[in-house]
């Protein structure tokens, strides 16, 4: 496979490449301004549903049509909110192009606007990027200076303003509709959808909500074109008539146990083993993998078995992993305890649930409870069957909460649970000889005296 | 394809929408969701005050499961001061939020908020600034479990014990609709009932307390005649009170104000419209030419409307509307307060009959000193004031929950209610009194005379058949 040349990553590297100098010479901008000229909105949103691009934030959903989804002729004002708030574990990409080429995202924002026909566009960054926030923040002032932003942009007529909002620090900010709370002033509650952001949205506005490097496709798109975009990446598979195949370039972020971790520009559809391998340099220290998340600690675990699963939409979930994600590719050597992974996955999503849908608030809490238990040496057999009762039962694909945080909590346990049994089975039981069997419930109320 | 599960209250139903909620995936679905919401709760029933009306009790036995199989300690008692009147149990809460929503949509001082997140997330207050507003008991109706503590009513009583009796809030003129929560004669809570035309679902918290003066110790009891009052003007407070028996009541205090001549009577507008109208036929049949006024209508500051659209009113008493569609029967040009005071203060009167069961001071002095040249002043109320200290008559009244009968609150609109709880012994209902004294045999009974004045008057025609328990518009046939 002959070597990708980066295109999202081309200002990686150049020196000043986050200005809009640099970014003008690298052929910026100009697309922006022949499109402003020439076509209309709506031209616009054709030529993005038509190159195949689908959100690049986790769930894939098409970029085009998500933003034909909003009523048309609204009075306005309609919202584009770019979510920022990259809190996956594991992912970095959306930060490369914030620090590194920030013009190009500022670029994809405008088209983006013009073509949802908004005049206001959020970006909702996440409080621990203060490199991206100050890197972003001057390059919206050197757009507005140029005249790439604010009234009348180029004489075109249209007219954008973008605000850059600095979150808190909450994972589940990055959720669609709790960044919109968020950014509303609110507690960052998702909402029940319907109605979705396009018909109802920030301020009870139609809004979309697109992701950084979602953005930064678009200016490629408009830059080099449709034909270019679909030649890069894995068509749809003619089977599956529900199949929009995988098209573009694909910013992979690759760490943990590899020698070589960072985030790799790829085309979509590369396996993970070749992105382990031949941009990683393979596992760290000669070790195996023993699993690899394929994007973001929300998506599951792949084995070693499976690691030539392609990293395109529709490939992780043929192995039982949840989706592509955030591509987000953490691989774990094969000295890690599956239980210590697990423990630390639920941790994590147990410290960050909303605590609004009550399977998800408890559930999350459970099981991290009851993993505490079994690496103390007090787990049982019926602990695992639990965890992938808990599992199975929470999130929106069951239709148990409101946001898709439950999903993320529960496919690394069910993953883990069933990919791993034997490892929890055998840790079980070389930890709690005496208690392993017992299937009679936990104690759960100590005896309360007089109070 | 097994459709998911959906929230059916949430989801837009489409032509064809099919909601299933009985199937097994849903019942299991429920099932969990009860014990989740018991990983984190101490299931302290025995000693939590919402035991025996608590949603979560009840949706547990419903849909729960009998074992617990969660291994979380969860029995920590803490208690949280929110405000004056309510105290939160913050391990018993299950997030709903409906408090939060309330403090922002209805009461709109938005005291409460979320703090912390997943299972560790608890209500609490802004430091600073504690729950402390007019409609902040409404929360603890609003908590679906024994998180929110009603301070007046924390475990002062079982809630099984207690009987429940539809009835009207005498606070103000809005007349709110409520439930009167009582065990043997002794009123424990009010809780507001529904009511799309009046309250909605609320009360405010002055309603909601305001009901301790009908166990107050000082209330009077017992009806009481100053001797030797009955010649010229030698009534004073010195003089003591002999007491009377009620059935000798009835005809010695009509002997009394037949023989002193000029009446003059004050209807309070605390009265019900059945015993207003009976007082006044009393009062007619003694002197033909009796002065018929309404009585003292406290008032204080102005009207108070939350963003929610709840109003508590300025006119501190439930029936003005209705005692002065009595009075107009029979004298339409409606005397008021202090034309009855002017009245008798330019000697027009030589007995006076003044109805109170004002639950708070009222009158002053000066006012009062106007009944003191009085042949027979008959004062009728639940306190001591400067006025029954004058009284030849004094005759204990009856308190909100203890009367019978019908208010019409600021809107015209009329509601019903029965007797709640029994008055101390030694005090007869207004209602009772009039009955007697016009000569009516049997029990008091409020629909009877309730009949006979729709019968005769136009304002009150509505009041003829029987009345839904929301009440009904006095101006509905003027509508028609």
């Amino acid at each position: 496979m002959q070597p990708f040349k980066p295109v999202l990553l081309e200002a990686v590297g150049v020196p000043d490449g986050q200005t809009i100098a640099s970014y003008k010479s690298r052929g910026g901008y100009e697309p922006l301004e022949r499109l402003l000229k020439e076509k209309q909105p709506i031209d616009v949103v054709e030529m993005v549903k038509a190159s195949g691009l689908r959100g690049r934030g986790g769930a894939g959903f098409s970029t085009g049509l998500k933003w034909t989804f909003l009523p048309k002729d609204h009075p306005g004002p309609i919202y584009l909110c770019i979510n920022a708030d990259e809190s996956e574990p594991g992912t970095f990409n959306n930060r490369i192009l914030m620090e590194d080429d920030p013009h190009q995202v500022i670029e994809g924002i405008i088209l983006s606007a013009y073509a949802t026909r908004a005049s206001t566009a959020y970006i909702y960054l996440r409080y621990e990027y203060p490199q991206s926030w100050q890197r972003l923040q001057t390059a919206i002032d050197e757009a507005y200076a140029a005249g790439y932003l604010g009234k009348n942009i180029k004489g075109s007529g249209f007219s954008l303003d973008v605000y850059l909002h600095r979150g808190a620090a909450a994972y589940i900010c990055g959720e669609e509709t709790g960044l919109i709370e968020s950014l509303e002033g609110k507690r960052a509650w998702p909402r029940i959808k319907p109605p979705f952001p396009a018909i109802e949205g920030l301020f009870r506005k139609p809004t979309v909500v697109n992701i950084i490097e979602t953005m930064a496709c678009v200016a490629q798109i408009a830059r080099r074109g449709v034909d270019w975009f679909r030649s890069i990446g894995v068509p749809a598979d003619p089977n599956n008539p529900r199949d929009p195949g995988s098209y573009g370039p694909k910013l992979y972020c690759l760490s943990g146990h590899v020698e070589r971790p960072g985030c790799y520009e790829t085309p979509l559809g590369i396996t993970a083993r070749q992105l382990i391998d031949e941009y990683g340099g393979g596992v760290w220290k000669g070790r195996k993998a023993k699993a690899v998340i394929p994007g973001g600690i929300s998506m599951g675990l792949m084995t070693e078995s499976e690691l030539d699963t392609p990293l395109d939409f529709a490939g992780p979930g043929k192995v039982g992993c949840l989706g592509l994600g955030t591509a987000a590719v953490v691989v774990i050597d094969e000295t890690v305890s599956i239980v210590d992974f697990l423990h630390n996955s639920c941790r994590f999503f147990a410290h960050e649930s909303c605590g609004q849908c009550t399977p998800c608030r408890e559930g999350t809490n459970w099981s991290l409870r009851m993993l505490e238990r079994i690496k103390a040496g007090k787990g049982r057999l019926r602990d695992l069957d639990l965890l992938a009762e808990i599992g199975n039962t929470m999130g929106m694909m069951p239709g148990s909460t409101i946001c898709g945080l439950a999903d993320g909590a529960a496919w690394p346990i069910k993953n883990a649970i069933k990919k791993f049994r034997g490892e929890f089975e055998d840790y079980i039981k070389q930890t709690n000889p005496q208690g392993w069997m017992v299937t009679d419930p936990v104690p759960a109320l100590q005896i309360v005296g007089a109070h | 394809m097994m459709p998911k599960l959906v929230p059916g209250c949430q989801t837009p139903a489409k032509d064809g929408t099919v909601i299933v909620t009985e199937s097994q995936l849903v019942k299991d679905s429920r099932a969990r969701v009860e014990e989740a919401l018991l990983i984190d709760h101490p299931i302290d029933c025995p000693i939590c005050d919402k035991a025996g009306e608590c949603l979560l009790q009840d949706y547990h036995f419903q849909h729960g499961q009998a074992e617990r199989r969660a291994d979380l300690h969860a029995f920590t008692s803490r208690r949280r001061d929110v405000g004056p009147t309510v105290t939160l149990f913050v391990d018993r809460c299950i997030m709903c939020t409906r408090c939060v929503r309330f403090t922002r949509e209805v009461s709109g001082t938005a005291e409460l908020m979320v703090s912390a997140r997943g299972s560790k997330e608890e209500i609490d207050i802004f430091p600073g600034h504690p729950l402390d507003n007019k409609l902040s008991g409404n929360v603890v109706d609003l908590c679906p479990v024994g998180a929110l503590g009603d301070k007046d009513f924390l475990y002062q009583q079982r809630v099984w014990f207690m009987k429940r009796e539809a009835n009207v809030c005498g606070g103000c003129s809005a007349g709110c609709s409520i439930h009167t929560e009582h065990n043997q004669d002794t009123v424990y809570r009010l809780k507001p009932r529904e009511n799309p035309h009046v309250n909605t679902w609320w009360i405010c918290d002055d309603g909601r307390y305001g009901w301790h003066h009908i166990h107050d110790t000082s209330r009077l009891v017992g009806a009481g005649r100053r001797a030797n009052s009955s010649t010229d003007r030698s009534t004073d407070s010195s003089t003591p009170l002999e007491a009377v028996e009620w059935m000798e009541v009835v005809p010695r205090l009509r002997a009394d104000l037949k023989a002193a001549g000029r009446l003059a009577v004050a209807v309070s507008p605390m009265l019900t419209v059945e015993e207003a109208w009976m007082l006044c036929a009393v009062a007619r049949s003694i002197d033909p030419q009796a002065l018929l006024a309404v009585g003292y209508v406290p008032r204080t500051g102005e009207d108070q409307t939350f963003p929610g659209g709840f109003t508590i009113r300025a006119e501190k008493c439930p029936n003005r509307l209705g005692v002065e569609g009595v009075v107009a029967l029979f004298d339409p040009s409606v005397p008021s307060w202090s034309r009855l005071v002017e009245h008798v203060r330019a000697g027009h009167a030589d007995a006076a009959w003044i109805t109170g069961a004002y639950p708070a001071a009222w009158i002053d002095d000066v006012t009062a000193a106007a009944f003191a040249d009085l042949t027979c002043l008959v004062v009728q109320d639940l306190f001591d004031s400067p006025l029954s200290a004058l009284a030849t008559w004094r005759l204990p009244a009856a308190g909100f929950a203890e009367r019978a009968g019908t208010w019409v609150n600021v809107a015209h609109r009329a509601q019903t209610f029965e007797q709640a709880v029994r008055p101390p012994a030694g005090v007869w209902p207004e209602g009772r009194l009039y009955w007697n004294m016009l000569g009516r045999r049997g029990l008091y009974d409020p629909t009877a005379v309730r009949r006979q004045i729709a019968e005769s008057s136009a304002t009150f025609a509505a009041l003829a058949g029987e009345i839904p328990a929301t009440g009904v518009d006095l101006r509905i046939h003027q509508l028609a």
